[in-house]
Formats: structure tokens, sequence, C-alpha cells
């Protein structure tokens, strides 16, 4: 390592102001620091700093974000192999899936860094790591069919109106990785919902060719709770992509169609426990978000005039984007309540929110993204009261 | 029984180089200096000249709004360097030390037969004054205000800070003198902050038993505890260790500066106190008690958290009873720091492995800042190590701000920098806390005053 250090110090004064390739200079610091980190000593203030920087933070959201990863990728090639009616094994599954998530991945980052790479070196500074989960986060919450171009597209928008623009990472007010998805979603409709794109049909780079079986339907099971009529209230069942019931069980395990990384609810609650516990993620935002979506489906069970509000709070929980969105969108620091009373109210309307928007409007199956996003908005009103009702406090204490 | 105050948030950062109470000898000092920079909100007119000759006592500067309050030679000897910096800011007044110090004599007085009036006037006259300070702002107090109260801490809290009841034993006379004579300055109370479970009596004064992780030590954690600051009014606070400076004041009639200082941290090959004059050079206190030849070591006049880096050419800042001694780390380069397990690294949250090796480890730290800067990006970090009613996320922010009416009303009056030293240490940020607060206050007295 000591090569690569010497290294760096011999090239560095070329990316310094005035050197010959100081046009890359945010590049070289990103890189370097990415490398190694900073020795820069304390000037003023405290002298010791704890070891956590933002860095680590992000290095252990990617960490938390694994599991379900991996889990997506199996299931792509799982449900791909339940259409087509094969069986090539678990590597073959797995390879399948991976080959299909992997090009997202390398879009969604190769997108968003360039972005970042450029804008970063036009305000002369230092490349920052808020982009490393947004654009994990990204391939991880669309459909497995979205075409790249529309990733690539959906990307640099976000990246550029919901970060960029408000000044960077810190300072935005939407969830990067959930505007990417929303664009998506109201951008090009036809890609992103219906029966079509949650389960890959075709083959990926020549692996998993095969002909469609014919019980085979794509629908998820939000899709078909959303479309299912009145009469079937009290009969409704979920199935599966060739039509065989649903338990809870099975919803929970996560084998079903869905978005890539959003149906496996253990794989999550393991990301959840690592966030939890490194102190990354708020427990609070997290609970009060499940509590809330429980307690709002339970009251949708009391009315019962449709089919989805029929559906039980644990079934809720368990499917579409909810756990995905409670554990690793609704927790970001940035853009939700930052007040420790304010984090359960901001969870708790999130989830909340989520199955009123799933029961109420026809147009989506899903909530949980419009309610997270919406709730972004009202984080900092949340915060307001909270810091007033602190203010008033203090300002009651001088009277008495 | 005394009241008890139990503070939950907080940290105690377990550092290695703990001192024992054990007296140690110190080299001589071949120079003491006054160093204006120790106090805030003071603009320093220097009335010594170079060649003087001067008294342990004799008056070296004063604060230019405030003349009443004085700056005086901690020994006798002659004045050799008044060293300015910068568009002519006083850094330091030098006086070389006579080798028998002669003290002017103020006379001894009796506390108790004595007004207000004349206690302020006598403290003021031997150059103690400047070790009383004021909240709101942090600075030397106004010896035209009545505080509405005074606050003293015994309880030193920061990591490897000193031990009160160590320092004050067979000086308990001179602590009580001072604790009577400041009980005269106030209307109110004298609340004396005291470790739970110790053994220290006080008379005259509120005792106050604090418990808990630093900063439960901190005077503004004390007050914001008991009576908090509110706006319009004033409380005064002094260390203890200059309560004793009062107290010598009166019993013995000197101006004697003479203190004891802790010599602690990783890099010291000995530790424990030595009894020196305040105003000493750091080199007397350190020399022969760090490791030679090592360039890479950061000398603290004070503690960690809150001290001032310092040369061994440097002199100790005036409040300061602690010298710490660390490694510097600037000669470190750790490959892919962010992502390995880092078994050894200290962090309170669980994003490194250290967790894992128990809670008595002793950690050497050195002076890294171990990251980039960034906007606040976490939330809730400052909370945790931050005990006061005071949301400290939202203060830094109006500070920054500089919104008047919301510094004040997220209670700007209350908190001293230090204070906010435990937020700087967790940030993941990494943005100079203490530096912003100090500011704000600095530039929220010019606004009001």
């Amino acid at each position: 390592m000591k090569a690569l250090r010497n290294y760096l110090n011999k090239i560095k004064p070329n990316f310094e102001e005035g050197g010959k390739l100081s046009m890359f200079r945010s590049v070289f610091d990103g890189f370097e620091t990415f490398l190694f980190v900073p020795n820069t000593t304390s000037k003023s203030g405290v002298h010791i700093h704890d070891s956590i920087d933002s860095k680590r933070v992000m290095t252990l959201v990617i960490i938390a974000l694994i599991p379900a990863l991996l889990f997506g990728m199996y299931n792509t090639g799982y449900q791909h192999n339940l259409a087509i009616g094969a069986d090539p094994g678990f590597w073959m599954t797995f390879l399948f899936g991976f080959l299909a998530v992997l090009p997202k991945i390398i879009i969604s980052y190769g997108v968003g860094l360039g972005i970042e790479f450029v804008v970063a070196q036009w305000k002369k500074e230092e490349i920052q790591e808020g982009f490393l989960v947004s654009g994990m986060l990204i391939p991880m919450i669309v459909p497995i069919d979205t075409p790249l171009w529309m990733i690539a597209v959906a990307t640099a928008f976000a990246v550029v109106f919901a970060k960029e623009v408000f000044g960077g990472t810190g300072y935005n007010i939407f969830n990067v990785a959930l505007v990417t998805r929303a664009f998506l979603f109201f951008a090009y409709p036809a890609a992103m919902s219906g029966d079509q794109v949650f389960v890959r049909t075709a083959d990926t780079f020549g692996i998993g060719g095969g002909q469609v079986v014919d019980a085979f339907s794509g629908a998820t099971p939000l899709g078909q709770i959303g479309i299912a009529g009145k009469e079937l209230i009290g009969s409704f069942q979920a199935v599966d992509v060739l039509g065989n019931p649903l338990t809870t069980l099975e919803m929970f395990i996560g084998l079903i169609p869905g978005s890539i990384a959003e149906t496996s609810v253990p794989a999550i609650l393991i990301g959840a426990v690592i966030l939890i516990f490194t102190g990354v993620a708020s427990w609070k935002t997290m609970s009060s978000c499940f509590i809330g979506g429980a307690v709002m489906a339970a009251l949708f069970n009391l009315a019962g005039t449709t089919v989805v509000m029929t559906i039980s709070p644990i079934d809720h929980l368990f499917l579409g984007g909810f756990a995905f969105g409670a554990v690793f969108m609704a927790t970001d620091p940035v853009t939700s309540a930052r007040t420790e009373t304010g984090k359960y109210i901001y969870g708790f309307l999130v989830g909340a929110m989520a199955i009123l928007i799933r029961a109420l409007n026809p147009g989506y199956p899903e909530g949980m993204m419009l309610a997270i996003l919406l709730m972004n908005v009202f984080a900092p009103l949340i915060d307001y009261y909270v810091v007033e009702s602190n203010i008033s406090r203090r300002l009651k204490r001088a009277v008495k | 029984m005394a009241n008890v105050i139990k503070i939950k948030k907080g940290l105690d950062i377990n550092l290695k180089g703990k001192a024992s109470d054990v007296l140690l000898t110190g080299r001589k000092s071949d120079s003491y200096a006054i160093v204006p920079d120790s106090y805030n909100g003071i603009i320093p007119k220097v009335t010594a000249k170079v060649g003087d000759r001067v008294r342990a006592g004799s008056v070296l500067m004063t604060d230019k709004n405030r003349p009443e309050i004085k700056f005086v030679s901690p020994v006798s000897g002659e004045v050799t360097a008044v060293n300015r910096g910068e568009k002519r800011k006083v850094l330091s007044i030098v006086v070389k030390p006579d080798a028998e110090l002669d003290y002017i004599e103020f006379g001894k007085k009796d506390v108790s037969s004595l007004k207000a009036e004349e206690i302020k006037e006598a403290i003021l006259e031997a150059g103690i004054w400047p070790f009383i300070k004021q909240r709101p702002y942090d600075i030397v107090a106004s010896p035209s205000d009545i505080p509405r109260d005074i606050f003293v801490s015994t309880f030193y809290s920061a990591p490897l800070a000193p031990n009160f009841e160590y320092i004050v034993k067979g000086q308990e006379d001179d602590f009580q003198t001072g604790l009577d004579a400041l009980a005269k300055l106030t209307p109110g109370k004298v609340y004396v902050g005291v470790k739970k479970d110790s053994s220290f009596q006080v008379a005259g004064a509120e005792v106050v038993e604090i418990e808990g992780p630093h900063p439960a030590g901190n005077a503004g954690v004390l007050i914001n505890h008991i009576k908090p600051v509110n706006k319009g009014e004033t409380v005064w606070t002094i260390n203890p260790d200059d309560v004793l400076l009062i107290g010598r004041l009166f019993n013995k009639g000197i101006a004697d500066f003479s203190r004891l200082v802790v010599i602690t941290g990783s890099e010291t090959t000995e530790r424990g106190y030595i009894r020196t004059i305040a105003g000493c050079t750091i080199k007397s206190l350190v020399d022969g008690k760090i490791f030679d030849g090592s360039e890479h070591i950061r000398i603290i006049s004070g503690n960690v958290l809150s001290g001032h880096k310092a040369n061994k050419e440097d002199y100790l800042y005036a409040y300061d009873n602690q010298i710490t001694v660390i490694p510097e780390g600037d000669e470190v380069s750790e490959f892919l720091g962010w992502a390995i397990p880092g078994f050894g690294k200290y962090s309170v949250s669980h994003t490194y492995l250290t967790w894992l090796t128990g809670k008595n480890k002793e950690y050497v730290i050195d002076a890294r800042i171990r990251g980039s800067k960034r906007a606040m990006i976490m939330s809730n970090e400052y909370d945790k190590v931050f005990p006061m009613d005071i949301l400290p996320e939202y203060l830094l922010k109006a500070i920054i701000a500089f919104d008047i009416d919301k510094m004040e009303n997220l209670g700007i009056y209350e908190v001293a920098p230090e204070d906010f030293a435990l937020c700087e240490f967790v940030d993941t940020s990494k943005i100079e806390i203490q530096k912003i607060v100090r500011n704000g206050l600095n530039l929220l007295y010019k606004e009001m005053n």
C-alpha cells in the first residue's frame, strides 16, 4: 500500500490548482479519499474525532442492502424459471438474476456518479459519497424489465433536479432514489406497471431462454388486489405466477413477483437489524412506520367495502414495497424528520399514508413510494412544530 | 442530603494516559506570560512596557472597554517581550521571573466583614477577576453586573481531567473563603457541583451532586439542570481551581497564582500533578515527561475536547489545569479505512467492530479528523451527547444563519462552546461546531452591546 501512497503523492501536484490535470481535481480528491482516509488533523475545536465519517455510514447502508439485493437476484431467476417452467438449479437461477440485475446497477452508478463528478468539479468541491447509496437503491426498486435507457434518463433527472439543484448531498428535500422511481412511474407508466414488467420472460445474455408456460400471469399480488372486483370480497386469494394460491408465509419469504429487491421481508429485516444496531438508521422511524401501516390497514378492515380494504394488516406490511420503503427509504436521515419526536410522527404518517393510497387510489396499486415522497415534503413542517414546542416550553420557564 | 442530578446523555471517552494522584516535579519555567487569547470578551490594552520591573500582582494589561478588569503578572521579574501578531494583535506579554518572588501585599481580609463592593474591588485589584466568567456569552464577567447565581463545578468530567479532590487537599480553607467571597457577590446562591459520592464538604453554598458521563461536570450542564439562564439574566461561573485564588487573596493577602497542573495523555512517560504558577511555559511542564524525539505528537493545553493546541514554547492557557499529549497522526495513511472492520477504531456508533473489544479498553486516539467535512447528514447524533433541554442541531443552524430571534429562543444564552465539544467529537460530518458556537456568541455579544 505504501507504493500506492507514494504514487499518489507523486502525481498529486498535477491535479492541484494550476497543474496540467487540475480539471480533474475533484475526481482525484475523490479517489484519494476513497483509497486513503485523509490524514488531516484537527485545527480548531476538539483534538480527537470519532472514527465514523459519512463514507462509513454509506458503506454500512450498502452492506445492509446486500441481503435484499442477493435475494432479489435469486428471485428474479426463480420467477423467470416459474414462467418458462424450467429448473436449472440454484446457481443457474441466481446467475440468471445476477446477469439481469447487474446492468441496471452499472447504469445507475455510471450515470449518477458521472453527473456527481462533473458537478463536483464544476463547483470545485470534493466528490461526495451520497450517491453510493442512491445508486444502489435505484436498481433495487424498479421492475426487472425496466429498459436500461429509462433508468439512465430517470437517474439523470433525479440527480440533477432532486439533488444537485438543492446543493448536493445533505441538502436534498426528496429521496433521490424515490424521485427516480417516481419519474419512471409517471413518465413511462406502461413500462412500469401492469403484468408484463415484474417477471422477466425473455432470456438474459442467452441464458434461460424458453417458452412461457400457459398458466403464466406476471401480476404482482398487489396488482391482483388492485383489479379485484367487489364480488371477490371474502373470497379473494392472491396467487403466484402460475395461479397457485399464496400463503402469508410465502408473502413473508418473498418468492413472489415484485420490484427487484422489495419482496423478501426476512432479507430486508436483516438489513434493518444492521442499520439499527450500527445506529445508522432510526428505529423510531422504522417501527412507527410499520405501526402506522398496520393501524391504517386495521381501520380499513373495519370498513371492508373493497377487496383491498379486506387485506389483513400483516399481509399489507409484507406485500409490495412497504417493508423495503420503511427500512431503507423512510429512514433516510436527510429527507426524513430530524427531531426525535418528529420521527415517530413522520414514520407513522408514512405507513398510514402508504396503506391509504393503496386502499383508496384506484390508479396505483402500491402507495409506499408516493407516501414517502409526500412525507418528505412534510418532514420539515413536523420538525418545525417539534422545535416550536421546545421553544414555547423554554419561554414558559422564563415566565415562571 | 444534597440534591442529586443524574445525567444520562453524554460520553466518557476512555483514553489511555490517565494520571494517578501523585505529585511530580516540573522544570523551572524560564518565563511566564499572559496570553490574551485565553480570555473571551476582552480587548487587551497593554499597560506594561518591555524592560519594566514588575511584582507578582502588578498590572500588565487591562480590558479596553472595561478598564477596571486588570490582568496582572503572576510572578515578579522583568517584562521581556510584548509579542504581537497580525494587525498588532497582542499574543503574549512575557515576564522573566526573579529567583525569589516578590508579591504585592493586598492585605489579609476577613471576608465576613466585607461588603460586596469591597470584595469586588479586592478581586479586581489583584487581577483575579478575569477568572470569573459569565453566561450568556461565556466571556469574562462584567464587574458592574449583579449575577443571579454563581455556579462552581468541582467535577472535572472531561477525558483524563484532573481530580479536584486531590487538587484541593490542604487548601480547603482557601476554597471555603473563596466561596464565602463569591456568595457576597450574588443575591442568589452559590451552587457547587460535586461528583456523586464524593466526600467533599463546603459550607454556605448549595451543594449539588452530579452523576453521569461527560459533560456532566460542565458548568453549563449544572446551570441547565438547576436553574437555566433566561433572557436578561446573568449568572457567573468559575473553575474551582480559581476559587482557590480568591480564597488565597483574602487569607494570605497576595495574588498567588500557583496551581496544580495534571500531565496526561498516551504520549507521556510520566503522569501526575505538577505544582506551578499560571502562565508558565508548556516546556517546563512536559520536558522529560514525553517520549523524546517524537515529532508526531500534539501537546494540548487543556483537555482533548476543549483545549488549545500548543508548542513547547507556548504558555499554559489561563484557565487550564491540564496538559494532554496525544499522537498527531499526520504520518498515518490508512488504506480503505472506511471499509475495514476496524477493531481498534474508536466510535460511539457501532459502525466499526470496536464494540466487540469490550467497554474497559483504553484507546489511543490521534488528532486526525478521520473524514471530510460534509453537510449535516445524520440526525440525532448531537442530542445523544448533549444533556440539556436544548435542541443542539437547531441551535447550531440558527447560529450559522445568525438568526438572533431563533438563537435566543433555542437557548444560545445558556451555552458555552465547551458544551458542544462532544457533539463535535461524534459528528459524522466533521463540522467545527465549537468554532461556530464561539463565533456566534461573539457576534451576538457585539450585536447586543
